[in-house]
């Protein structure tokens, strides 16, 4: 839309016309954005930050951000029927045809072909990208999505169970300094990782989750706290501040096979793809089961829920205690891989960073939750190396959380929603019903 | 109707003794529930028949709201038993049980306004009811077991069945919100029934129904009752639909049972004509 014609300067006509002064102000958010990520300043040359910002090649990069979003504002707003017809146009073919249980099959298979031959071209560097900060949080997204997508439950302490994952693995490997009956090989330590956090979460649980509302929220946050308080100060148990160090790495000495996962990250991907897909199909038959579907009739209405003869409690602890185990698992894994694990990492900031992946990725949905927890999670290490962004490792949870606002604004269900999911957030837009623990209560009533 | 209970001398106030057919299935004896120092139940006492469809009503604040939470396992009344005789003959207490436990033992309900699981399909909030009857745990189901995939065959089957039996077959896969409010009340109806209940319990099952809706309605609770042999126990403020329904009618207010008997019988009753029908005309008891 664009103000009437009016008399006077070209630069006045210039500035009354919306669309220029749009375009001035994404370009400005672009010049902003440059300085915000360049670099800093610092003592002796305090104006560094700017002029290494601006006056570098990156800043021309940023300027065409800007241009583009213009764009693209522009273009969705003079042509918004055209431009819902074209994606309309573009989506329907995927829209029909992704229904059909065997064209889902080969997507996926192709998904699954792409995971297993592409890491082997990258380098090291990405390669451990792909284990220590892609695959072990995909494991722990998926695990947070039982927890909070299909059950509604708000978990803020996730990391502890893994960091009780972890220690198990410590533990029973014979790193820790107090030692166990007989060393297992870290193979064997899986299922007694996975037991332990599980029993964390039941123990955790089946006292907190009587209680309603964010009562829950409350006391996993404080629990993520003691975990990591008392990793810090047990030094006789868990080594202390300073962590544990000579985890041993996964190995197999069977029937004349030995092999040792040594060092290196891609027979790590490869173990973890094995893994992650295993608990993908197992989620995927636990959501369409009677207990998944138990999961949603509490979230909707619990009340109801109860009157139709399911035992809320119960069905909650369930979700709780196997998000638990799912977390003890990947913590588990890395500790094994890194063969390290500090108190120092395990942080409130990494719980939230996992609800986030799960939120941004679509709750309650598991390709939402892969691809969530993959983009989140490679996006802030490619802007980090990019030769020309070159983003600052501190700043980049400032993007993340201004990319959650933007995303919670318009596309509030996240990337690949599930379809009940995207229909309970449209009923609570309009006032029936909430959509989950998150929103609470209090959500706009029409 | 199945049956109508004979009319038989009105017992004395306070006390219910269910008419004289059939086996009791629930039985609630001097139950007294209290707010504070508000009484909300004062000794209340009624009994219904194996079979029967009993109507409670009673004018606004008379206690049936509380009387059906009691029921239900959502109040826990100070003193006074309830009990709930299953048909092989073990009787439960209600008193002091959780929701599901109530309903476990055989106990159904829906809701005066209607709750069902909204952003799901009608065939899924069956089935949830269905399945609450079933067995597959968590590890089962992400194995699919063999048991697994029977269990949700036969829900299937029941919940395609039990839609039928509403009415609501062609409208198995629309989403329960997007349903008219009449099928939304039938729907509430199967849920329960999903359950496998001996009695279901319905309050207010007629509020803010229209008129064709209401008597299509009647007619599922009075088949609900014949086909399935399933016990009704209905909290009504539509006295057409009650005494159109009921078998037998317990008159509350102030929380304390004044009258019991056929519909007839009430309707007679001088007490209830004072304390309810008398203000107004039978039809519109100032709800």
């Amino acid at each position: 839309m664009t103000a009437a014609p009016r008399r006077g300067s070209a630069l006045r006509r210039l500035w009354t016309s919306e669309d220029a002064r749009r375009g001035f102000a994404c370009v400005v958010g672009g010049l902003v954005l440059a300085v915000m990520t360049g670099p800093e300043g610092s003592s002796t040359a305090p104006t560094s930050g700017f002029t290494g910002s601006l006056f570098h090649a990156r800043v021309i990069g940023f300027i065409v951000f800007g241009l583009v979003l213009w764009g693209l504002i522009t273009v969705r707003r003079r042509y918004a029927t055209q431009v819902r017809a074209f994606s309309d146009k573009v989506t329907a073919a995927p829209r029909r045809l992704l229904p059909d249980k065997r064209v889902r099959a080969v997507v996926y298979l192709a998904v699954l072909a792409f995971a297993i031959a592409y890491p082997a071209t990258l380098n090291s560097f990405w390669q451990e990208v792909l284990v220590d900060q892609i695959g072990v949080y995909v494991l722990l997204a998926i695990g947070l999505n039982v927890v909070v997508g299909y059950a509604g439950l708000l978990d803020l302490g996730y990391i502890a169970f893994f960091a009780i994952g972890a220690y198990s693995a410590a533990y029973w490997t014979g790193a820790l300094p107090i030692h166990p009956p007989f060393h297992l090989n870290p193979f064997y330590a899986i299922p007694l990782a996975i037991i332990a956090a599980m029993l964390a979460g039941v123990v955790l649980g089946a006292p907190t989750l009587r209680l309603r509302g964010d009562y829950l929220a409350i006391v996993t946050l404080g629990f993520g706290e003691i975990i990591q308080i008392v990793a810090t100060n047990l030094q006789g148990v868990t080594g202390g501040a300073q962590g544990v160090i000579g985890i041993p790495h996964f190995s197999i000495h069977l029937l004349g096979i030995h092999y040792d996962w040594g060092i290196n990250s891609l027979p790590y991907y490869y173990l973890l793809l094995g893994f992650v897909v295993l608990v993908l199909f197992g989620f995927h038959f636990l959501e369409n089961s009677r207990v998944g579907r138990a999961w949603v009739a509490i979230r909707e209405d619990e009340v109801a829920a109860e009157s139709s003869g399911i035992n809320v409690l119960k069905y909650k602890v369930m979700a709780f205690a196997i998000g638990a185990s799912t977390s003890g698992f990947a913590g588990m894994l890395e500790a094994s891989k890194i063969s390290f694990v500090e108190p120092a990492d395990l942080t409130v900031q990494l719980s939230i960073l996992i609800l986030v992946l799960v939120i941004f990725g679509g709750m309650g949905s598991l390709p939402g939750a892969v691809v969530g927890a993959a983009v989140l999670q490679w996006l802030p290490q490619y802007l980090r190396v990019h030769p020309l962004l070159g983003f600052q490792q501190q700043d980049i949870y400032i993007y993340l959380g201004a990319l959650l606002v933007v995303m919670m604004i318009f596309r509030p269900e996240g990337i690949i929603p599930s379809r009940r999911r995207k229909r309970e957030i449209g009923l609570a837009e309009h006032g029936v019903g909430h959509a989950d623990a998150l929103s609470g209560q209090s959500g706009p009533v029409a | 109707m199945s049956q109508v209970s004979a009319p038989g001398p009105s017992p004395a106030p306070g006390e219910d003794a269910g008419g004289d057919e059939g086996d009791v299935v629930i039985s609630v004896d001097a139950v007294t529930l209290r707010f504070g120092g508000l009484t909300s139940l004062s000794a209340v006492s009624l009994s219904q028949r194996r079979g029967q469809i009993l109507a409670v009503i009673g004018p606004n604040g008379a206690g049936k709201t509380s009387l059906f939470n009691c029921l239900t396992g959502v109040y826990t009344p100070q003193e006074g038993s309830i009990t709930f005789l299953d048909r092989s003959g073990k009787s439960t207490s209600i008193v002091g049980r959780k929701p599901h436990r109530v309903n476990r033992a055989g106990i159904a309900r829906t809701f005066q306004t209607s709750r069902l699981f909204n952003a799901l399909t009608a065939f899924e909030n069956v089935k949830i009811g269905v399945e609450s009857r079933m067995h597959t745990g968590p590890l089962g189901a992400m194995l699919r077991l063999p048991r697994t995939r029977r269990e949700d065959r036969a829900s299937d089957a029941r919940a395609t069945e039990l839609l039928d039996f509403v009415g609501l077959r062609n409208r198995a896969n629309d989403i329960a919100s997007a349903l008219p409010y009449g099928d939304r009340r039938r729907l509430e109806i199967a849920r329960a029934l999903g359950t496998a209940p001996e009695v279901l319990l319905l309050d207010e099952p007629a509020a803010g129904t229209n008129p064709s809706e209401k008597a299509e309605l009647a007619a599922l609770i009075r088949k609900v009752n014949s086909q399935m042999g399933v016990s009704v126990l209905l909290i009504e403020h539509d006295m057409g639909l009650v005494m159109a329904l009921a078998d037998r009618i317990v008159v509350l207010n102030f929380g304390q049972v004044i009258a019991s008997g056929t519909p007839a019988a009430v309707q007679q009753d001088p007490a209830v004509v004072e304390a309810y029908l008398g203000a107004a005309d039978p039809d519109e008891p100032g709800a």
